[in-house]
């Protein structure tokens, strides 16, 4: 079994490694991940601070509730307010504000809002309350979506009619082909990609952007000993200027992913354009239910009309999420916006990057001498 | 919200499954993992099982999650690993 001490001996060597790499490198070095867990356990483990000069970690759009777009919340917070509407949602999305207050708001106000634990729960929650139309508010990636398409099938196989899903999920890899779309302001040198989304979607969907772009992409798990050897591959690969694809970790990722959840998602979803924060609609980078799914899909029955697309003013949380600008280039950083008093969503969401941030590397902003407001977290 | 955990499964009746999560027992979904028995080292995430996991890799992550716990509690005594600059020197 593997102790603390034996962990840190491999840290070392991969910080001697990383050193190594970094030292061969004539200019700086950028690397962006595009997972929420990825840039909660960086700034947990206090990745960035060990890292050598010139090596950078971005943190790119990988945090599910970040990057839902404010018409997409908008949308969903108009559903809830409605009266007979039971809206169940995973807890990450209670606190994000919208043009008319947040979720939990609502729920202040005599709303039904629901915490789940699992998407099945809204299901059941249906099948016990046939008087209330339950609606699941389904946001989040590949890892997420197929526990999604499942509670449409348990809904449809119990012959449950007040269910539907509100559905916001996102596709990793349009998302990580519209940020390389503009590969002159988009200078990274490699992805590190999401070692969850990748379990259910393998590493293999990867090797188009390896292909088509001429950038790394290697995956990588969550612990501080993976999360430095997976930059150390994308460093090592970058001297070399080479352009592969590593997974490095394959205790739960695999070449073709998981093929069970890949036809459940699939089966109930089919890709479609979305909007993501920040990004605009990028195609194909979401999931419609399918027709024969149509009467399980809140747009349709509830005949919800998007609304615009309005940020809140001042925010910089879609420059945060595409790796455009760090949080505290924000002038809300800190200051009006804080874990408390949450402005946008990466300051929301646990996997949020200003929340993060705020956590882990101060409220001091680095580029400022100016303290930030004091604020209980 | 793409956190996944390893967890030990120690019932399965039909796609309905139980895991033991550091004595915790949590009701999962194995539909993802149809071949998962009683006994075999899951990744949880929001309730479902998304892949089965090699067991010494599961349990090499517990220890060291135990550990940290542990160490965190005696962080003070830590050394912070050394900061490399890009000309080789230590800073």
């Amino acid at each position: 079994m593997k102790s603390i001490a034996a962990d840190k001996q491999n840290l070392d060597a991969l910080m001697a490694r990383l050193g190594t790499a970094a030292r061969r490198a004539s200019r700086r070095l950028a690397f962006m991940e595009v997972c929420g867990t990825h840039t909660t356990s960086a700034f947990r483990c206090g990745l960035q601070s060990v890292l050598p000069e010139n090596v950078r970690l971005i943190s790119g759009p990988g945090c599910p509730v970040c990057v839902t777009s404010q018409a997409d919340i908008d949308e969903l917070i108009g559903l809830a307010s409605k009266q007979a509407v039971v809206l169940c949602t995973y807890g990450d999305m209670l606190r994000v504000p919208g043009r008319s207050g947040s979720l939990e708001k609502i729920r202040s106000q005599g709303g039904r809002i629901e915490v789940v634990y699992s998407s099945l729960d809204a299901v059941a929650l249906a099948q016990r309350e046939p008087a209330h139309q339950v609606v699941f508010a389904a946001v989040g990636f590949e890892t997420t979506a197929p526990s999604t398409a499942a509670a449409v099938y348990q809904a449809r196989e119990s012959g449950v009619k007040n269910f539907s899903v509100l559905a916001s999920h996102k596709r990793i890899i349009p998302a990580m082909r519209a940020l390389l779309a503009d590969r002159e302001n988009f200078k990274v040198d490699g992805f590190l990609c999401p070692g969850h989304v990748s379990v259910v979607i393998g590493s293999n969907a990867y090797l188009p952007i390896v292909r088509d772009y001429s950038v790394s992409c290697v995956i990588g798990g969550f612990e501080p000993t993976l999360l430095l050897s997976a930059l150390t591959c994308l460093c090592e690969l970058a001297v070399e200027n080479k352009a592969a694809l590593v997974n490095q970790y394959p205790q739960a990722v695999t070449p073709e992913g998981n093929r069970h959840a890949q036809s459940l998602l699939m089966g109930a979803f089919e890709p479609a354009d979305a909007r993501w924060r920040g990004m605009g609609a990028i195609p194909e980078s979401g999931y419609n239910l399918r027709t024969e799914f149509a009467k399980y899909d809140a747009r349709i029955r509830f005949g919800l009309i998007t609304p615009e697309e309005r940020e809140p003013k001042g925010c910089l949380c879609g420059q945060v999420i595409s790796g455009k600008v760090e949080p505290p280039t924000c002038s809300l950083f800190g200051r009006a916006c804080t874990p408390v008093n949450p402005i946008g969503p990466c300051m929301v969401s646990s996997e949020g990057t200003c929340a993060a941030w705020f956590k882990y590397k101060g409220r001091l902003s680095p580029y400022s001498e100016t303290p930030l407001q004091e604020t209980a977290v | 919200m793409c956190l996944a955990v390893p967890a030990q499964l120690v019932e399965k009746h039909g796609q309905c499954g139980v895991v033991d999560l550091h004595g915790n027992r949590l009701p999962i979904n194995t539909v993802m993992t149809p071949d998962a028995l009683p006994g075999d080292w899951l990744l949880i995430h929001a309730g479902f099982s998304i892949e089965q996991l090699d067991p010494q890799q599961a349990t090499e992550t517990w220890s060291l999650i135990h550990d940290l716990r542990d160490a965190d509690v005696q962080s003070a005594q830590l050394e912070p690993p050394s900061r490399p600059a890009a000309d080789g020197s230590k800073q």
